[in-house]
């Protein structure tokens, strides 16, 4: 499916800021049998006085900003070509729950998309005992990874309530747990931190959603903003394997990819260091539209 | 050696008679048969040669230089039950020469091996991909900092300047406790500890064939200045700040080593190049020798919370325009799980075991070692596997096999099995003994070793050396500061007479030179505020001063000059009601703060100065003063105490930009002042005696009655106060001054902001220059005062900020 996106980004602040300096993660990367992309434009406003890239270690495009004359608003916009396949199937069979340990204690790799990586504590995921209690009830005795992966997203999603005023993007996942609401961040985090208490190692995929869509089918929760769903580790032979817990789906065809990391932290659209004393206000807009070619 | 006499052998047999080694365990000073080892002979000697009394002095000689050179172990706060005397041990640690090779030889390798490792762990991972090393230890390791893998440094070394904690196992042989490989501190302290133990030793010390440190030291200062890629450039050590730990130890060693001491805002980056803001603009540094961890360096691509990085710092290693040493990043080598691996990652990379090995540790993530480490746990000691702590960090949540009951035995087995990738087992060591003198008497301690290395042009030096903690009490072999324990010099000695020439002195000719006359924006601006404060302080003193020496005197309180004089101080916020208002005590802390800050740049005897300051106000408000008489005293004593200190900065400080700023900071505070006390005492409705308070305020009664006689008039008061080119407390000599100072730094600065604000200094001074005296009067202060509030904002922008 070929898609135009449009992804804009904008902040403005209370006071001047003097200084600026941000680390932008919005450039959508290829994924060899995933998505391509062509056309891709990054813009920011004002000008900034530097600006340089670099791709970071899970090999994401980053592009490092900085102001230095007194401004009030700033901008980042992408838009670019996207190319989206439907996932392909899984390569090989999910690996048994219990025979995880073991093949993660085979694992002799640092590469990008090692397992080791994804698990135990990361910046913004914690993993907890209440939540290893919650997806103990979905891992009966023979259960592959997969299953309960596809389990806990589902069991999320019933006990979840998709509300974007109870949470921000600073809230920690074990409140918006403990409430039952939040977004598609809060919903990943949480299932990455669930999978991650059971020793199973999940990652946080950022991107958007095609805005409207097709005729006939409903429209999916978060496609108005940024998006994020989760990806967890399936053994050497299923490998990753990616899960919408928002909207208790697979990955396809829909999901346009932006970045992976271990969590928000890695690949947060925007990152920056301030200097200015004063509050700000941050805005999104986001439209993926089909081209009809 | 001669023989020696029945006398001497006498005495010292007194001298040892509580040294009694414990079973088992080995001894610096004795043998197993109780015999005296060589290296320490003539050191015993020495020692037994003086009696108690004399002994005590020459203890006491060694503390009062620390105390004076303001060594303390606990950073500078608030709460001046922070800041501890250095705990000295009075005796040293001797080391044979000979021994000490092999020490230094061992470590040498251990060096260049963790190198190798954080080579491969920032390149290519062999070590995980051949299974020397689980990648789950890595991958979950804080200290393994994912932005810099692949990130060459710029010198291609990630390491240059490391410690090793080492101590001597119960077979004799030494053992590595702890690398530190991300920012080990204590060199300073080394530095320290033995200028306070040559002078307890001074007569012996000449003879005794120590190794001297400060080679060490000089050659460490040329490998930072021989990293950078152009001389012009700075050389700067980054420090966490004055709250941090060992901000004293950073500052003296910036000191000595003359190198500027920055804090991450200090710093910024601009086009992949690191800079210094200084008073005269942006200066290039070249080369970090940072004191803070990792995490904290960068808000924008490491912690973001840390408040005390600078943004951008990774983003210019990344383009390998500055050099950090260590390598942001090697702290992952301090991780203890690493303990385990480190002797087959030595056979597989060096082809080879380790010279010295490391204290015996195993993983418990995997089956055979969490089985060996459950057999034997009443011997082990557990331990998070990924800590970066040293051993025995009062901070660490380990777990001694030895010390546990039967329950809490059962909750360890249960917590390896459960969580043993979380951890790791160590087998519990045991030191060697060394001496130290407790209550009189010469008594056994366990004893660890600091070693410092430094990477020169021709490999790995070590610092003859340095460091030994002393452990408080016979049993325990745990330490750490805080529990009591000490640290002693260490001496290497040797056969030989040694090399005694302090070559950081005399190498200069060869040595390379530092680029010198940077001053960091915000050391200026702790110093224009530390001059402000100081001012202000006395100011404040003088004002409560003579409130309540009129209070003492005053046949009622209700006089009219005493409750103009309280009405005045509390318009300015000096509630003059208690003896010790609360605005004054917080000038003097908010002073001694500033001059925390910029420790590194003043004498140690202005330190001192401004401790004494601080002490005694902190004594002066636990004394539950009276008003009055009492208090009038005291304030005479806080008076002469703070001229001290800035009698001190006045007569000692080189007359350079520092010196201006501090300077421009006196002077306008003191305009600022007295502008607003004219304002007021020389007011129409200002009631009798007013004229004369003003002018004992201004210190300037003795010159006023030389010049005037008794009678003061308003004329008088405004002439000698506000346009007496002389006296230097007029408003007029202050301006001058401020202009004055501020012409040369505007001409290093040189912007046109910076010529703006000096034309507008000059255009202030030269107005008032010109003034009659009938036209000062109240509204003119005023307006005055608010100009000159307006140039101390202008200044703070263009050169503080």
């Amino acid at each position: 499916m070929l898609y135009d996106i449009h992804l804009k980004i904008a902040y403005i602040y209370d006071a001047p800021v003097l200084t600026g300096r941000h680390l932008v993660h919005l450039w959508p990367p290829h994924v060899a049998g995933i998505q391509e992309i062509s056309n891709a434009a990054l813009t920011f406003l004002p000008e900034p006085a530097e600006q340089s890239g670099f791709r970071d270690y899970f090999g994401n495009w980053t592009s490092e900003v900085v102001f230095e004359e007194a401004h009030r608003q700033f901008e980042a916009v992408l838009s670019a070509r996207v190319n989206r396949h439907e996932a392909p199937r899984e390569s090989g069979a999910s690996i048994d729950f219990d025979r995880l340990k073991p093949a993660l204690n085979a694992v002799r790799s640092l590469a990008p998309d090692s397992p080791l990586h994804f698990l135990g504590t990361t910046p913004r995921v914690r993993p907890n005992l209440v939540l290893q209690d919650y997806v103990s009830d979905l891992a009966p005795a023979g259960a592959t990874v997969r299953e309960i992966v596809q389990r806990l997203g589902e069991r999320l999603h019933e006990d979840m309530t998709f509300d974007s005023s109870a949470t921000s993007v600073d809230t920690r996942h074990e409140d918006a747990f403990a409430s039952r609401r939040g977004v598609c961040q809060d919903f990943s985090h949480i299932m990455i931190a669930a999978l991650r208490s059971v020793g199973i190692p999940a990652g946080y995929v950022s991107g958007c959603l095609r805005t409207e869509p097709p005729p006939g089918r409903e429209r999916l929760e978060g496609a108005d903003a940024m998006h994020a769903w989760v990806r967890a580790w399936c053994g050497p032979q299923a490998g990753w394997v990616e899960y919408d817990p928002t909207n208790a789906c697979d990955v396809g065809v829909n999901h346009i990819v932006i970045g992976y990391g271990r969590d928000y932290a890695d690949v947060s659209p925007v990152k920056g260091v301030l200097r200015s004393a004063s509050g700000q206000a941050g805005s999104q807009a986001v439209d993926v539209v089909p081209v009809q070619v | 050696m001669p023989r020696p006499s029945k006398a001497a052998e006498d005495t010292r047999s007194r001298l040892l008679s509580h040294y009694r080694p414990v079973d088992g365990v080995p001894d610096e000073l004795m043998d197993g048969q109780g015999r005296i080892r060589p290296v320490w002979q003539r050191f015993i000697d020495h020692l037994s040669e003086q009696d108690g009394d004399k002994l005590s002095l020459m203890f006491a000689r060694g503390d009062a230089y620390l105390r004076n050179s303001g060594v303390f172990l606990r950073q500078y706060t608030e709460d001046r039950a922070a800041e501890r005397p250095w705990p000295l041990s009075h005796v040293p640690v001797l080391i044979d020469g000979k021994e000490w090779e092999t020490i230094a030889g061992a470590l040498k390798q251990r060096a260049d091996l963790l190198e190798r490792v954080a080579a491969d762990l920032y390149g290519e991972n062999r070590l995980v991909a051949e299974g020397a090393l689980p990648g789950e230890l890595i991958a979950q390791s804080s200290e393994w900092i994912r932005p810099l893998v692949g990130v060459k440094p710029r010198g291609g070394h990630y390491l240059n300047f490391i410690a090793f904690e080492i101590s001597r196992g119960p077979d004799g042989t030494w053992w590595v406790l702890n690398d530190r490989t991300q920012a080990p501190s204590g060199a300073g302290y080394a530095l320290e500890t033995r200028v306070a133990t040559s002078r307890i030793y001074a007569e012996h010390y000449a003879q005794a064939r120590v190794h001297r440190l400060s080679n060490f030291f000089s050659e460490f200062r040329t490998a930072l200045l021989n990293m950078r890629s152009d001389p012009d450039n700075h050389v700067a050590i980054l420090t966490p700040g004055p709250f941090s730990e060992t901000y004293f130890e950073q500052s003296y060693i910036a000191r000595y080593l003359g190198l500027l001491l920055v804090e991450g805002e200090d710093l910024t980056v601009k086009q992949g190049q690191v800079f210094v803001r200084t008073v005269s603009g942006l200066q290039p540094v070249d080369v970090l020798w940072r004191r803070l961890d990792t995490l904290y360096a960068d808000p924008l691509e490491l912690d973001e919370t840390s408040q005390i990085g600078t943004a951008g710092l990774v983003g210019a290693i990344r383009r390998g325009s500055v050099s950090v040493v260590n390598a942001l990043g090697a702290g992952v080598l301090e991780s203890r799980a690493l303990l385990a691996f480190l002797p087959r990652i030595s056979r597989a990379l060096a082809g080879g075991p380790l010279a010295m090995p490391n204290i015996a540790t195993w993983w418990c993530g995997q089956p055979a070692e969490r089985s060996h480490v459950l057999s034997r746990l009443e011997a082990m000691m557990l331990a998070p596997a990924l800590s970066t702590r040293q051993m025995f960090d009062p901070e660490e949540s380990s777990l001694m096999g030895s010390q546990l009951r039967r329950q809490g035995l059962d909750y360890a087995r249960h917590l390896v099995e459960t969580e043993g990738d979380m951890l790791v087992g160590q087998e519990a060591v045991s030191f060697s003994t060394s001496p130290a003198w407790v209550d009189g008497k010469l008594v056994p301690r366990p004893m660890s070793l600091r070693v410092f290395m430094v990477r020169t042009a021709s490999g790995w030096s070590v610092m003859p050396g340095g460091f030994a903690r002393i452990g408080s009490d016979e049993a325990a072999p745990v330490f750490s500061m805080q529990s009591g324990s000490s640290v002693a010099d260490v001496w290497i000695v040797s056969d030989e007479p040694v090399d005694t020439v302090t070559h950081l002195a005399s190498g200069q000719a060869r040595a390379p030179r530092a680029k010198q006359g940077a001053l960091p924006s915000k050391a200026a601006e702790n110093l224009f505020w530390l001059a402000r404060y100081m001012e202000r302080a006395e100011s404040f003193t003088r004002l409560n001063r003579a409130r309540h020496e009129r209070l003492a005197d005053a046949a009622s309180p209700q006089s009219p000059l005493l409750s103009y004089l309280t009405r005045y101080t509390a318009f300015i916020g000096l509630h003059t009601e208690v003896a010790i208002p609360p605005a004054l005590a917080t000038a003097i802390r908010s002073a001694m703060r500033a001059a925390a800050s910029v420790r590194d740049r003043l004498s140690p005897d202005g330190w001192a100065a401004i401790v004494q300051l601080s002490d005694r106000l902190d004594d002066a408000l636990e004394s539950r003063l009276m008003p009055g008489d009492d208090a009038s005293r005291e304030m005479g004593v806080l008076l002469r105490q703070s001229s001290a200190f800035t009698g001190l900065l006045q007569d000692n400080m080189y007359r350079f930009t520092e010196w201006r700023f501090l300077s421009l900071g006196r002077s306008i505070e003191r305009i600022m002042a007295l502008a607003s006390a004219l304002a007021s005492f020389l007011a129409e409705d200002a009631p009798l005696g007013s004229l004369d308070l003003a002018l004992e305020y201004a210190d300037s009664s003795i010159s006023h009655r030389r010049r005037y006689g008794f009678q003061a008039s308003r004329a008088s008061v405004i002439e000698l106060l506000a346009l007496d080119e002389l006296n230097p407390r007029s408003l007029i000599f202050h301006l001058t001054e401020l202009e004055t100072q501020m012409t040369p730094i505007a001409e290093l600065k040189n912007t046109p902001a910076s010529r703006e604000l000096l034309k507008q200094v000059g255009a202030v001074r030269r107005a008032f220059a010109g003034m009659a005296p009938e036209g000062i009067d109240t509204a003119y202060l005023a307006d005055f005062r608010s100009r000159i509030a307006r140039l101390s904002d202008n200044i703070t922008v263009i050169y503080l900020t």
